[in-house]
């Protein structure tokens, strides 16, 4: 039998997997791997809000993530550097403040290796219900706006023409980024959030034939890494988010074996 | 969709005015007989701007309903722009633009940006823009020459092969204003006469207007209705025959392209003209639909050995 910590920490990893495999899709698509790490990087500052404000963690990563994007957004707009210069100044620049904010705080003892490295084996029950409300939530505008946001990935100008609002699916995808980046770090930590998202992702690439089979294919790649990392953890004491990464690697290399044309009807 | 509409009335009238020129281009006394009904598209007065750089100044045009226009310019002229203003993608720092009441827009631009990471059938991105029954689906692959590709993957497809298939989901709409951005590009001779056979299909069958882009006045769109020489503003606006004697043109594509066309209208002429004989080109514009109409076997005939 589980021990109890352990079957949380399962529910917890499997329930952030499901809600990362085609949001991962998306990153993947949409080529925002470095916007997904930057903003994760700038998670730190947010718990540091958090605490300010005397808010969740989660609430105040959350709302500095999606601060952070449109803040991206709006001084991408202005073509001062490049794109990814930009990316790489906002992501090491928060997390440095993040770390001199939670260093400021007298009196509190943040556990600093929790949010870097995730802290999935201490995962309670207020964390599920929070880990679930959340991924129910994100799948179900998810489906709601599948076509759309599919549409506006593949092409903005024909999903325009066609009558798609972009500029709303932009915005909405952004949201639901930060949104899970704020929960995925509870499973594998800052530094590896984005890593949950995409490694699933392009491991499902392989398999898949189209868009939903891909996501439906990164949701599984997703929980078997967790289950996984978690065994090797649970067995060999290995630190639980790295294991899961570690094992989600090893999953997009057996894929590679995979040929390429190889088609599954999805 | 139509995000400014106004009257067709003073808009049109202006534009018509103003972009057909009458010592150039006979064809303008029609236009402005059929603009009401037919007019499609009007642009007024467009300026548009990035960065400082001025891109377009005080563009008209007129797109009506069953003609062929090509808006043809050097790179950087601000074509792709104008049509983007022109399908509401991008709005005009200044003048404005009418569209006809529910105008469908279909889009044909020169690539999309879809990363090869997106796993996409043909089919699944032909059902993008809305669910398509499987026989229309077939349907309209066949009639772009794509029958039995459905389950193509997209990141597979040839440059040739993706045209087609943005052509199909532009169709799909059954657009009223269809704009197709460089089709001829990277599409040899041959190639381009069918493309362009097939685009005149098209706008016979759909009976919408149809505006093409092209950095290069190919031999092919000599058929075409007429010509906007753009270069941030327009230059000149005629038949394709009449727009090669002008110097503007000449000034900016040079007179080998000029002749090019020109040696090639004597041909056309042979090929589609019913009496046979060569026929100065000024004397049927007053009825250029009708001509395309009426001589569709010969056109047929004409250059059919392009279809095997």
């Amino acid at each position: 039998m589980l021990e109890d910590f352990m079957l949380r920490a399962l529910l917890g990893g499997l329930g952030v997997a499901g809600v990362a495999g085609p949001l991962g899709c998306f990153v993947i698509w949409r080529r925002m791997v470095y916007f997904g790490a930057a903003l994760a990087h700038s998670a730190l500052l947010g718990v540091a809000l958090g605490l300010v404000l005397g808010w969740p963690a989660d609430l105040g990563i959350a709302v500095l993530c999606l601060a952070m994007a449109l803040g991206f957004l709006a001084l991408d707009r202005g073509g001062l550097v490049a794109s990814d210069t930009l990316l790489g100044i906002l992501a090491h620049a928060s997390l440095a403040l993040g770390l001199l904010a939670l260093a400021l705080m007298e009196g509190l003892r943040v556990d600093l290796m929790s949010y870097l490295f995730g802290d999935i084996l201490a995962l309670g029950n207020g964390d599920l219900a929070v880990i679930y409300g959340l991924m129910i939530l994100v799948l179900g505008i998810l489906l709601v706006y599948w076509r759309p946001l599919l549409s506006t990935t593949v092409d903005q100008d024909l999903a325009r023409v066609e009558g798609v609002a972009t500029g709303r699916m932009k915005l909405l995808f952004t949201l639901l980024m930060a949104v899970v980046i704020a929960v995925g770090m509870k499973v594998v930590g800052i530094l590896m959030v984005i890593s949950l998202l995409i490694i699933p992702a392009a491991t499902a690439r392989r398999l898949a034939a189209g868009p939903e089979g891909m996501a439906v294919a990164a949701v599984l790649c997703g929980a078997i890494a967790v289950i996984l990392g978690l065994a090797g953890s649970y067995w060999w004491d290995l630190p639980a988010g790295a294991a899961i990464v570690a094992a989600a690697a090893g999953g997009f290399l057996l894929s590679l074996a995979v040929p390429r044309r190889a088609v599954h009807v999805s | 969709m139509n995000a400014r509409q106004h009257p067709p009335g003073p808009v049109g009238a202006s534009t018509v005015d103003a972009t057909v020129d009458p010592t150039v281009d006979p064809v303008g006394a029609s236009l402005v007989q059929v603009r009401d009904q037919a007019t499609l598209v009007a642009a007024e007065g467009i300026g548009k701007s990035f960065a400082g750089r001025s891109i377009l100044s005080g563009v008209d045009l007129t797109v009506n309903r069953g003609e062929i226009v090509t808006l043809i310019g050097l790179n950087g002229s601000g074509k792709s722009t104008l049509a983007r203003i022109l399908l509401g993608l991008l709005s005009a720092d200044t003048g404005r633009v009418w569209r006809a009441a529910h105008l469908r827009h279909g889009y044909v631009p020169q690539s999309i940006t879809m990363d090869p990471a997106m796993p996409l059938t043909i089919q699944r991105f032909l059902t993008l823009g809305g669910a398509v029954a499987g026989a229309e689906l077939d349907a309209i692959l066949a009639e772009v020459g794509l029958a039995g590709r459905r389950a193509a993957q997209m990141a597979q497809l040839s440059g040739g092969e993706l045209h087609r298939v943005l052509l199909a989901r532009a169709l799909l709409r059954r657009p009223d204003f269809l704009v197709l951005d460089e089709p001829m590009s990277g599409v040899d001779v041959a190639g381009q006469a069918q493309l362009y056979q097939l685009i005149e299909t098209i706008r016979d069958t759909y009976d919408c207007g149809v505006l093409l882009i092209s950095h290069d006045l190919h031999v092919v769109m000599a058929a075409t209705d007429r010509v906007i020489c753009l270069n941030h503003h327009v230059c000149c606006t005629g038949r394709p025959e009449s727009i090669v004697g002008e110097p503007e043109f000449r000034a900016l594509f040079g007179a080998a392209v000029a002749d090019r066309l020109a040696l090639y209208h004597h041909h056309h002429d042979h090929g589609h003209d019913p009496d046979g004989g060569v026929v100065p080109l000024h004397d049927e514009h007053g009825h250029d639909h009708d001509g395309h109409g009426g001589d569709g076997d010969d056109g047929g005939h004409g250059e059919g050995h392009v279809h095997a």
